[in-house]
C-alpha cells in the first residue's frame, strides 16, 4: 500500500465524520459555501414568499407526467451545468497561470478534485440528464402515447438523478471528493492510494444514480415497443424516437455493467476485498475493462439522441422529407450494436498485443462509417430544401461543421501506433470536448430551441439566442483548437503545473475561449428570461409553430395533461406532415373520460433516503445506512399497497379543454 | 519510432481528410444556396430517396476506412512496442550481434526508477542510452499505474503494479529529452518528470562511470524508503544496486517477509492445478525455499516475467545478505 489508512477518529455516531471534515481551512471553498448558502437562502424565501411549496410539491415534484418529469431533468442538467462550468472554469485559469516558479492558485489536492468533478458532473449529472429530459418529453408525444409505459418509476428514476446529484454536491462542502479521474481507476482508488471519502462519495453518487438511469431506460425501451399510436410500425417512428430506443437499450446493457464494477469497487474499499488490487490475486485491468465496456456505449448514450434531435430539425426546417429514412435507423443500429465491440481502444497503451489492438481500432473505425452516412444523409435532406435558419437549425449546420473535425480525430485516436503518441494527451481532451460539446450539447441546445416552444406554449427569443450561438460556437473553437496543437506537442492531460513557459500562449488562448463560453451561457440565461418576459408576444397558439413533420406538434403548447384527447392513427413516417397535407380535422365530439396516472410522492421519499443512504455509507455511519437502507426497502413495499394510483379525466374536463383549444384554432385562422 | 508514428498521423490525416473536406463545403455550400430567401433554386419537399447516393454515402466512407484499416493493421504490427527493434533507422539495418541495452523502469510516487542491470546501477529521474543503439525497456510500477512517455524516442506505455510491460525503442540523435508520466498517478503527477539523454557511445561509458562511482546503494531498505511518495525528487545515482531488485519489485516481495505473486502463483500451479485442489498451508510451506523459475504470469494479455529469478530466494528474503553478491563492473 501506499500510505498507510488515516487513523482518522471513528465514533458510533457520526462514522468517521468530524468537525474537520469541513473544508473551513480552503477559502475558495468557504466562499462558495457562503455564497450557496446566501443563494440557498433567496431561492427558499421566494419560493416561501410566494406560497410556491404546494404547487411546487403538488404539480411537479410528485408528477407522473412524462412532461413535467422532462422539464425537472432538463432543469437539473442544465443547473448542474453552472457546476461543472465553474470547474472548467478554474481549470483554465490554473493552466493558464501555473507555469515554471508560478504554481497557480490550486494546489494539486484541489485541482485533482476539480478535474473529477468536472467529468463525473458533465456526463453523469448534465449531458444525461438533458438527454433522458428531452427523450422523456418528446418521446410519449411522438409516439402517440398518454404517458410512459410506468410514470411512477419515471418519478421515481428522476428522483434517483436527482439524489445522485445531491450525494456528489455533498462532497463539496462536507469531507471532499474523489481525486482519481472521472473513472476511478484502481489501484488510485483503491483503499491504499486513496483513503479518505472522496472516491466513497464517487461510488455512491454514482449508484444512486445509476439506479435512476437503467430504469428510466427499462421505461422508455418499454413504452417505444409497447405504447406506440396504431399504424405506427417500428419503420414509421420518427427517428427521433429510433434514436431514443436505440440508446435506451443501450443503457439497458450497458448500465448493469457500470454498477456491477462500482459493487466489486466498494467491496474492495470497505469489505477488503481484493478484486482490483495488483496482490492476492485480483487485476486491476478488470477494472479498466469493464469500465471502459460500460464507458464506450455510454458515449453513444449521449449522442444518439442528439443525432436524433438533428434528424427532426434538419428535416423540418428543410421542409422536407428526412433523406434516406431507413438507412438513418440502419446506421443507428448499426452504430447500437458496434458500440460494444470498439471498448479496448481505450487502451491500446496497456501492452495488449498488435492484433488485439489492430482489431479494436479497426472496429472502431467502422463506426465512422454509419455516422458518416448520417451526416451525409442530414446534407442531402438540406439538398433542394427550402431552410429556414432558425436558432435549432443554425445549431444543427455548427453540429454539422464542428462534429466532423472530431470524428476525424476520433478516428485518428483509433490508429494504435497514433494512439501511442496521443493517448493521455491533450489531444484527446479535445477530441472528446470536440464531440460531446459540438455533438451532444449542441444538440440538446437545438433540442431545448426546438421543443421550447411546445413544453411551455411560446418561443425563445431569437436575438439572444443567436447572441449565445456565436459566442458558444466561436468559444468552442478558442478553446479547445489550442489543445489539439498541445497535444500534438505532447502535452499531456491533467497537468496542474508546467516547466515549459513556451505553453503558456496557447492555454491562455483557451481560456479566453472558455470566457467566450461563459459568456455564451450567460447570453443564453438572458435568452431565458427575455423569452419568459415577453413571452406574450412571443405566444404561438398553433401548436406548431415551426410546421413539423412529427406527432407532438399536433397537440396544443403546451400539450394537455392526457397529451391526446384521441390516439391518433399514423400513415407515414411524417405523421403530422401528412395528416395536414391530407386536410386533418380535429375532433369535436365523441370523447371520453380518460384514465390518468395519481401523482405520488413516494419518489422523492425514496430518493430521499437514498441520500441518507449514500452520505451515511460514504461516512461509515453504520446506523444511518441501516436505517436508510431498511426504508428504502421498507417504503418501497409499503408503496405497492397503495392501491389509490388512478384516477379519471371527466368527459366534461377533456370536451372544455379540447373546446379551447379548437376555439384558439379558430381564431388564429 | 516516433517519426514514424508521426508519418502515420499525416497519413491517416490526408485520408480522412478526402471526406471530410468535401462534407464541409458540401454543407456550407447547400446551406447558402437552399435558404429559403433563394427562391430561384429547384425545392422537392418529397424526395428522399436515391439508391444511387445512398450507395455512395455508405461506400465512400467504407472505401476510406478499408484503405485506413489496411494502414492500421500493419502499422500496429510495425510500431508494437513488443517487437523488438529491427533497424536503427530507415536506411541502417541493425548490425546482427548487437545486444539491446536493457534497461529497468519503476514508476514510484512520484519520480522514476531506471535500474540498468547489465551494468550494476540505477538512477532516478535520469535515463541515458547511446545513440544507435537498441534499448529495451521493462517496466513496472510499485503502486499505482502511471505511463512512461519520452515522445522523441517514442509511444508511451503503461506502468503497472505486479505486470510487466515492454518498450522497444532506439535514439539516433544524441541530446537531452523530456521524459514523464502521461497518466494521472495522484498528487505528484505533473511534476513526475526525467530527463533523457541519447549519447555517443563514449559519453554513454563516462556516465556509467559517473553513476558507478556514486557511493550510494541501492539495497532493499533503501528502495522501501524511496518508494515512499514523495514529489519533484532531484536526480539520484546509485553506484551499486542488490540484484534482481527488479524481479523482486515486479512480484510485490521487497519487503522482508512478503511472499513473491511468482511463488504464489507457482503455488496454486502446482496444487490447484495439479491436482485439482487447492493449497493447503503445507503446500505453501513446501513452497519455501524454492526457486521461482519460468513462472508465468497469466491474463490480461501481458507479458509475463518470464526472465528467471536469478537469486536465491533466501537472499532475496533476508536484508543481511543484500547486495553482497559483486555487480557486474563496466
Amino acid at each position: 500500500m501506499m500510505m498507510s489508512p488515516q487513523t482518522a477518529p471513528f465514533s458510533p455516531i457520526f462514522g468517521r465524520l468530524t468537525l474537520d471534515s469541513l473544508p473551513l481551512h480552503e477559502p475558495i471553498v468557504v466562499v462558495t459555501f457562503i455564497m450557496v448558502i446566501i443563494g440557498g437562502i433567496g431561492v427558499v424565501g421566494a419560493i416561501t414568499y410566494f406560497k410556491a411549496w404546494g404547487m411546487l410539491w403538488r404539480d411537479w415534484f410528485t408528477s407522473v407526467d412524462h412532461k413535467k418529469i422532462g422539464v425537472m431533468y432538463i432543469v437539473l442538467g442544465l443547473i448542474m451545468f453552472l457546476r461543472g462550468f465553474t470547474d472548467a472554469m478554474m481549470m483554465r485559469a490554473q493552466q493558464a497561470i501555473s507555469f515554471g516558479s508560478n504554481e497557480g492558485y490550486l494546489p494539486p489536492d484541489h485541482y485533482n478534485q476539480i478535474f473529477t468533478a468536472h467529468g463525473v458532473i458533465m456526463i453523469f449529472f448534465v449531458a444525461m440528464p438533458l438527454v433522458a429530459g428531452l427523450m422523456n418529453y418528446v418521446v410519449p408525444l411522438q409516439i402517440g402515447a398518454r404517458d410512459v409505459s410506468f410514470p411512477m418509476l419515471n418519478n421515481f428514476s428522476f428522483w434517483m438523478t436527482a439524489a445522485g446529484a445531491v450525494i456528489t454536491m455533498i462532497s463539496l462542502f462536507v469531507g471532499n471528493y474523489a481525486r482519481t479521474g472521472w473513472l476511478a481507476m484502481p489501484p488510485l482508488s483503491g483503499i491504499g492510494a486513496s483513503p479518505d471519502v472522496g472516491v466513497d462519495y464517487y461510488i455512491w453518487g454514482l449508484q444512486v444514480a445509476g439506479v435512476g438511469t437503467l430504469l428510466a431506460g427499462v421505461n422508455l425501451v418499454a413504452t417505444i415497443l409497447k405504447m406506440r399510436a396504431p399504424g405506427m410500425t417500428l419503420m414509421k417512428m420518427p427517428i427521433f424516437t429510433w434514436s431514443a430506443l436505440c440508446t435506451n437499450i443501450l443503457i439497458v446493457a450497458a448500465f448493469p455493467v457500470l454498477t456491477a464494477v462500482l459493487a466489486l469497487l466498494s467491496l474492495d474499499r470497505y469489505a477488503d476485498t481484493h478484486f482490483f488490487t495488483s496482490t492476492l490475486g485480483g487485476n486491476p485491468m478488470m477494472y479498466v475493462n469493464l469500465i471502459w465496456i460500460w464507458g464506450h456505449p455510454e458515449v453513444y448514450i449521449l449522442i444518439l439522441p442528439a443525432f436524433g434531435v438533428f434528424s427532426e430539425v434538419v428535416a423540418t426546417f428543410s421542409r422536407k422529407r428526412l433523406f434516406g429514412y431507413s438507412s438513418m435507423v440502419y446506421a443507428l443500429v448499426v452504430i447500437t450494436i458496434l458500440a460494444y465491440l470498439v471498448w479496448l481502444h481505450h487502451f491500446f497503451t496497456m501492452g495488449s498485443g498488435a492484433n488485439v489492438n489492430a482489431f479494436f481500432g479497426i472496429t472502431t473505425m467502422i463506426i465512422s462509417i454509419p455516422t458518416g452516412a448520417k451526416i451525409f444523409n442530414w446534407l442531402f435532406t438540406m439538398y433542394r430544401g427550402r431552410i429556414n435558419f432558425e436558432l435549432p437549425m443554425m445549431w444543427t449546420v455548427a453540429f454539422m461543421l464542428t462534429f466532423v473535425i472530431g470524428g476525424m480525430t476520433g478516428v485518428l485516436l483509433a490508429v494504435p501506433p497514433a494512439d501511442f503518441v496521443l493517448h493521455n494527451s491533450l489531444f484527446l481532451v479535445a477530441h472528446f470536448h470536440n464531440v460531446i460539446i459540438g455533438g451532444v450539447l449542441f444538440g440538446m441546445f437545438a433540442g431545448i430551441n426546438y421543443w421550447w416552444p411546445k413544453a411551455f406554449g411560446f418561443k425563445l427569443d431569437t436575438k439572444w439566442g443567436k447572441r449565445s450561438f456565436w459566442l458558444w460556437v466561436s468559444g468552442f473553437y478558442f478553446a479547445f483548437m489550442p489543445l489539439y496543437a498541445l497535444g500534438l506537442m505532447g502535452v499531456t492531460r491533467r497537468l496542474q503545473h508546467f516547466d515549459d513557459p513556451s505553453l503558456q500562449p496557447f492555454f491562455i488562448v483557451a481560456a479566453f475561449g472558455a470566457m467566450l463560453i461563459a459568456l455564451g451561457i450567460a447570453a443564453m440565461g438572458m435568452q431565458f428570461y427575455v423569452s419568459i418576459r415577453n413571452r406574450e408576444q412571443l405566444r404561438d397558439l398553433t401548436g406548431d409553430p415551426w410546421g413539423a413533420r412529427t406527432l407532438e406538434w399536433s397537440t396544443s403548447s403546451p400539450p394537455p395533461d392526457y397529451n391526446f384527447a384521441m390516439t391518433p392513427v399514423v400513415h407515414d413516417n411524417d405523421a403530422w406532415w401528412d395528416m395536414k397535407q391530407n386536410g386533418y380535422q380535429r375532433p369535436d365530439s365523441g370523447f371520453q373520460p380518460i384514465h390518468m396516472p395519481k401523482n405520488t410522492g413516494i419518489g422523492v421519499i425514496l430518493a430521499g433516503f437514498s441520500v441518507a443512504f449514500g452520505f451515511a455509507m460514504v461516512w461509515h455511519i453504520w446506523w444511518l445506512a441501516a436505517i436508510s437502507l431498511a426504508s428504502i426497502i421498507g417504503g418501497a413495499i409499503f408503496h405497492t399497497f397503495n392501491y389509490d394510483r388512478d384516477f379519471f379525466i371527466p368527459e366534461e374536463e377533456v370536451i372544455r379543454v379540447e373546446g379551447q383549444r379548437n376555439a384558439a384554432l379558430v381564431e388564429q385562422g | 519510432m516516433a517519426a514514424q508514428q508521426r508519418d502515420l498521423i499525416v497519413i491517416a490525416t490526408v485520408l480522412m481528410l478526402l471526406i471530410i473536406i468535401p462534407v464541409m463545403v458540401l454543407t456550407v455550400m447547400f446551406a447558402r444556396r437552399y435558404r429559403e430567401q433563394n427562391e430561384a433554386v429547384d425545392y422537392d419537399p418529397d424526395w428522399d430517396h436515391s439508391t444511387a447516393l445512398e450507395f455512395v454515402v455508405w461506400a465512400a466512407p467504407l472505401l476510406i476506412i478499408i484503405c485506413l484499416g489496411a494502414v492500421t493493421w500493419t502499422g500496429t504490427h510495425r510500431l508494437d512496442p513488443y517487437r523488438p527493434v529491427e533497424r536503427i533507422t530507415a536506411h541502417k539495418a541493425l548490425a546482427k550481434d548487437v545486444k539491446p541495452l536493457d534497461i529497468e523502469v519503476v514508476s514510484l510516487d512520484w519520480k522514476w526508477l531506471f535500474i540498468y542491470p547489465e551494468y550494476g546501477i540505477a538512477t532516478v529521474n535520469e535515463v541515458a542510452a547511446p545513440v544507435d543503439r537498441p534499448i529495451a525497456f521493462h517496466l513496472t510500477s510499485s503502486s499505482v499505474m502511471n505511463a512512461f512517455y519520452i515522445p522523441t524516442l517514442a509511444g508511451m506505455i503503461y506502468t503497472m503494479p505486479g505486470m510487466e510491460t515492454k518498450l522497444h525503442a532506439v535514439i539516433n540523435k544524441p541530446g537531452d529529452y523530456e521524459g514523464f508520466s502521461s497518466n494521472f498517478s495522484g498528487d505528484g503527477f505533473s511534476k513526475m518528470r526525467f530527463r533523457f539523454n541519447g549519447m555517443s557511445e563514449a559519453d554513454f561509458s563516462d556516465w556509467v562511470k559517473t553513476v558507478h562511482s556514486a557511493d550510494k546503494t541501492l539495497d532493499r531498505p533503501r528502495y522501501l524508503t524511496l518508494e515512499q511518495p514523495s514529489s519533484a525528487v532531484p536526480v539520484m545515482h546509485f553506484g551499486t544496486v542488490t540484484p534482481d531488485l527488479f524481479e523482486a519489485i515486479l512480484n510485490q516481495c521487497v519487503k522482508p517477509g512478503t511472499r513473491c505473486m511468482s511463488d504464489m502463483m507457482k503455488a496454486d500451479k502446482q496444487t490447484a492445478a495439479g491436482e485439482g485442489r487447492a493449497p493447503t498451508l503445507q503446500d505453501m510451506g513446501e513452497m519455501k525455499g524454492h526457486i521461482a523459475e519460468d513462472v508465468r504470469l497469466h491474463g490480461a494479455g501481458l507479458t509475463p516475467p518470464d526472465r528467471k529469478l536469478r537469486a536465491e530466494r533466501t537472499a532475496m528474503n533476508d536484508p543481511s545478505v543484500q547486495s553482497s553478491s559483486p555487480s557486474t563492473v563496466l
